[in-house]
């Protein structure tokens, strides 16, 4: 590998061409990071010439260079927000001393801690849909999952070059790990639980990306305050590829809804069966697969009381969405916050100490901007004059962490017993029967410009390209 | 926010194309918001707007919006434009036909600049082949570079309507550098009316990369004092007046630089085909600076010059410029409102020189570049079409070989 022309195959603005040691660390990592692409990456995939983003610089301009590239091809590349030479720790106990450039040795295990665990997520997420290109509704959609399937593999790429530049050897073996835990694997399994679960059909393709990785910008927010520098401007540049991601889960729910919409309005029938049997998804099985991504997503911002949570803010670690827009003393000690228990068989606030309470914080906005975007999703049912309206289930709902796991709360906000609970479930959560008729909906379509059945078209294409343009070829 | 002209049924009223956000197809990731160089775009918990007072059509959030919900243009009265409140409240655009104060949109309306509308932008995306890696971004303005005014001089006739200057900042031993076509932000001390930091305004650079004064850390920009608005009613530009009132000795702070794909292409052979108008001439004189420095004899590349202005009086470099011999550079002026003559415009110009341009631009080493005001995009484009076209070539296929391998450059404003 002794032949890589630094800055042609890995586009960067960290100085690659110049640094001998991170060159040698990424040497030995990239050859096991293309067999990993090729084992667990998009099955099928490496012949396809796939019309991709490629971020070739942080100007505006070279964020979104668009041609036909092979995936194994893809040129991925390590990017950090420009350095603004005055920035400070503008949080935590050392607010106002300049932002680290290197990791402070008192800080070393917690940062990389936090580096592994957010580098994880990236090629698990990978690993969890790498079926999905098979059953693609579209060439469109085939396209935008092959884009988050490379753009998760940039940032697993940018975490890496965290690894390997600022924490030396164990850095190097960290990152080697992250090649080697798999999604799913029993014995070896990713970090967090939502990443360990299937991503089975193109509906919960799309809950993932409007859910998940929307908890992936609040988690890269969060860190794009880092007192740690290098940490900060690396997010901060990941935020403009997450982006997408939540672009794709958006729209491609908006256009599930938009087209089961327009079969009700055919059939002049709101009967979940009918719907099935004109070969669209009924609302109540969107519905219940809504209710499953979105809990066993609020679980990955952790427990709602946490001593970690206080000690990475207090350190400077990792800030909160939007810190510096925030006008409290960015300190927080004294200050509280309500979270939500389950109390003799109610469900109870309490003020607890706001620094303990910053995971729950973090969960608090994600649910506000998921709200959101769910009234954008209810906007596209009332202009089809569909009078069903999709909701938020209560956040203590089908929780697995913190004070709420193990609690049986309806999407209500009501506490069940577990005979009530074992009743209700199938109306609450996706079933085994739901799952296998969505399943029977999923078939590949190539043929560019025609779209699956359960699914409208978009309204504007990639990079204005047409609807119909050739965004897959097939070699 | 660009000028044009739209004609209503009783009246020509003067128009603005509006830069707006899709709210059906905007997903609120802030992408937009964090790139505008303007600060231009701004949100609430609804929906995320554009500020058409602050815009400047510079197009830094096209690309990076994951949407496409981005780009999107009305044409406006002047004066009418949508405001932030009224988008804030919006769920769907207002139709394409209705203009805020709803002018039916005439023929004419063909005068505001396609640069919207096409389906990739009439330039290249993507730098010469040959051209030299550009930094960008090393000052920001959190923390801007610091610069000492070297020179401040008037380069329109001391009796011309318009003051035009060239001013020479040295930055010591500030790193700055900058390379032809590039350009820096100066950001004017003090606040707003509101009490708001003044936004930092661009200007190309119009000395070479080695610097004004070769060898030195220095960097010459062309500013022209605003006195009047694009409607010719008066109006006072803070930042260009600032800049035009500077002294020898004066701070100023500085960012940037900024600009990645209009660049020059470093193969000597490489012909230059340059079209300007007013201080858009700043980036073609850094250009033909640096080949003038080169001072390549047998094999070099051929430059030639269409430069527009409104008098001989107020074309910047006049006296320079003319001075340069006909065998370095093939220079083609125009001027739109000399006494006794009729207007001529660059478009004009090139028309009569189709049959030499047709031939540069058969030529895979010739790189164009168009720098002035928004509205010769067209005119110019129009012109280059019909010559390539006279030649019996396919101009759709030109264009899009100019764009693909980065020969073809825009900087309108």
């Amino acid at each position: 590998m002794s032949a890589i022309d630094y800055g042609e195959r890995i586009p960067n603005n960290v100085d690659l061409a110049g640094d001998r040691a991170l060159q040698r660390a990424l040497e030995q990592w990239q050859p096991d990071y293309l067999a990993w692409w090729h084992e667990m990456g998009p099955e099928a995939s490496s012949s396809l010439d796939v019309y991709l983003r490629t971020a070739i610089s942080v100007e505006p301009s070279g964020w979104a260079n668009f041609d036909y590239v092979k995936m194994p091809d893809y040129r991925w590349g390590i990017f950090l927000a420009p350095r603004d030479e005055a920035r400070r720790i503008h949080f935590g106990e050392q607010a106002g001393d300049p932002a680290w450039q290197e990791v402070p040795g008192e800080h070393r295990a917690n940062l990389r801690r936090i580096i592994v665990t957010q580098g994880d997520t990236e090629p698990a997420s990978i690993e969890q849909q790498r079926h999905l290109g098979l059953t693609a509704p579209s060439l469109y959609d085939l396209r935008n999952l092959f884009q988050v399937n490379v753009e998760e593999g940039r940032h697993l790429w940018a975490m890496v070059y965290l690894l390997h530049r600022y924490f030396g050897r164990d850095g190097r073996e960290e990152a080697a790990a992250l090649l080697e835990r798999r999604s799913g694997d029993g014995d070896n399994p990713r970090i967090l639980g939502a990443f360990n679960e299937r991503t089975p059909d193109w509906l919960a393709f799309f809950m993932f990306t409007y859910f998940t990785d929307r908890d992936g910008k609040f988690q890269l927010c969060a860190l794009a305050e880092s007192g740690f520098d290098p940490l900060a401007r690396t997010t901060r540049f990941m935020l403009t590829e997450e982006a997408h991601h939540m672009f794709v889960g958006e729209s491609g729910v908006a256009r599930t809804l938009q087209r089961t919409a327009e079969v009700m309005r055919e059939l002049g029938s709101d009967d979940p069966r009918a719907v099935r049997e004109a070969g669209a998804i009924d609302l109540a099985t969107i519905q219940r697969y809504l209710n499953f991504h979105y809990s066993v997503t609020i679980d990955l911002f952790g427990a709602d009381v946490s001593s970690n949570a206080a000690t990475f803010y207090s350190a400077g670690l990792k800030g909160r969405f939007e810190e510096g827009k925030r006008d409290d003393d960015h300190r927080l000690g004294g200050m509280t916050y309500r979270i939500v228990e389950a109390v003799d068989g109610r469900l109870a606030e309490r003020d607890v100490p706001m620094l303990n309470a910053l995971n729950e914080v973090l969960r608090d906005d994600f649910i506000r901007d998921s709200v959101a975007g769910i009234g954008r999703w209810n906007r596209v049912l009332e202009k089809n004059g569909v009078a069903a309206r999709l909701v938020v289930p209560h956040k203590a709902f089908n929780r697995r962490i913190g004070s709420l796991a193990g609690v049986r709360v309806s999407p209500g906000g009501e506490v069940v017993d577990e005979q009530t609970w074992r009743l209700h479930e199938r109306d609450w959560l996706p079933t085994a029967d739901d799952r296998a008729f969505v399943a029977s909906l999923m078939g590949r379509v190539v043929e560019p410009g025609r779209f699956a059945g359960w699914i409208a078209p978009p309204p504007v294409g990639v990079n204005r390209q047409p609807i119909d343009f050739a965004y897959v070829r097939f070699g | 926010m660009e000028a044009a002209v739209i004609v209503t049924a009783d009246a020509t009223v003067e128009a603005q194309k509006q830069h707006l956000i899709d709210p059906e197809i905007c997903i609120r990731c802030n992408t937009c918001e964090e790139t505008c160089p303007s600060d231009a775009i701004t949100h609430d918990a609804r929906n995320y707007v554009v500020d058409a007072a602050k815009c400047n059509a510079c197009m830094a959030c096209i690309g990076p919006c994951p949407t496409g919900a981005i780009d999107n243009w009305r044409i406006v009265a002047r004066g009418a434009a949508h405001g932030v409140d009224a988008q804030l409240g919006w769920d769907v655009l207002p139709p394409d036909d209705a203009p805020a104060t709803a002018p039916a949109v005439a023929a004419t309306a063909g005068a505001v600049p396609a640069v919207a509308r096409e389906p990739r932008g009439p330039g290249a995306t993507v730098p010469p082949a040959s051209a030299a890696h550009p930094q960008v971004n090393l000052h920001s303005p959190r923390a801007p570079a610091r610069a000492i005014v070297a020179g401040n001089f008037r380069i329109t006739a001391a009796d011309a309507a318009s003051d035009t200057r060239h001013i020479v900042l040295d930055f010591g031993a500030t790193p700055f550098p900058v390379l032809e076509g590039q350009s820096i932000g100066i950001v004017p001390p003090g606040v707003d009316a509101d009490g708001r930091a003044h936004v930092a305004r661009r200007y190309s650079v119009s000395s070479p990369r080695d610097g004004e004064r070769a060898g030195y850390n220095n960097v010459a920009i062309t500013v022209k004092r605003v006195t009047a608005d694009h409607g010719g009613r008066a109006a006072h530009g803070h930042c260009s007046n600032y800049l035009c009132d500077l002294a020898k000795g004066d701070a100023v702070d500085v960012i940037g630089p900024f600009g990645d794909t209009f660049l020059m292409p470093d193969d000597p052979a490489a012909n230059l085909v340059m079209i300007c108008t007013g201080t858009g001439s700043a980036p073609m004189r850094a250009m033909t600076e640096r080949r003038r420095r080169l001072a390549h004899g047998e094999g070099a590349g051929r430059l030639m010059l269409f430069f527009g202005a409104r008098s001989a009086a107020e074309l910047p470099y006049f006296g320079p410029l003319t001075r340069l011999p006909r065998t370095f550079i093939d220079v083609n002026l125009a001027f739109s409102r000399t006494p006794g003559e009729p207007k001529r415009y660059v478009q004009d110009r090139m028309r009569e020189r189709a049959v030499d341009l047709a031939a540069l631009l058969a030529d895979p080493r010739t790189h164009v570049y168009v720098c002035g005001l928004a509205g010769m995009e067209e005119g110019v484009l129009a012109a280059l079409a019909d010559a390539v076209r006279a030649a019996g070539r396919d101009w759709d296929e030109a264009w899009d070989s100019l764009r693909a391998s980065g020969r073809l450059h825009f900087e309108t404003y």
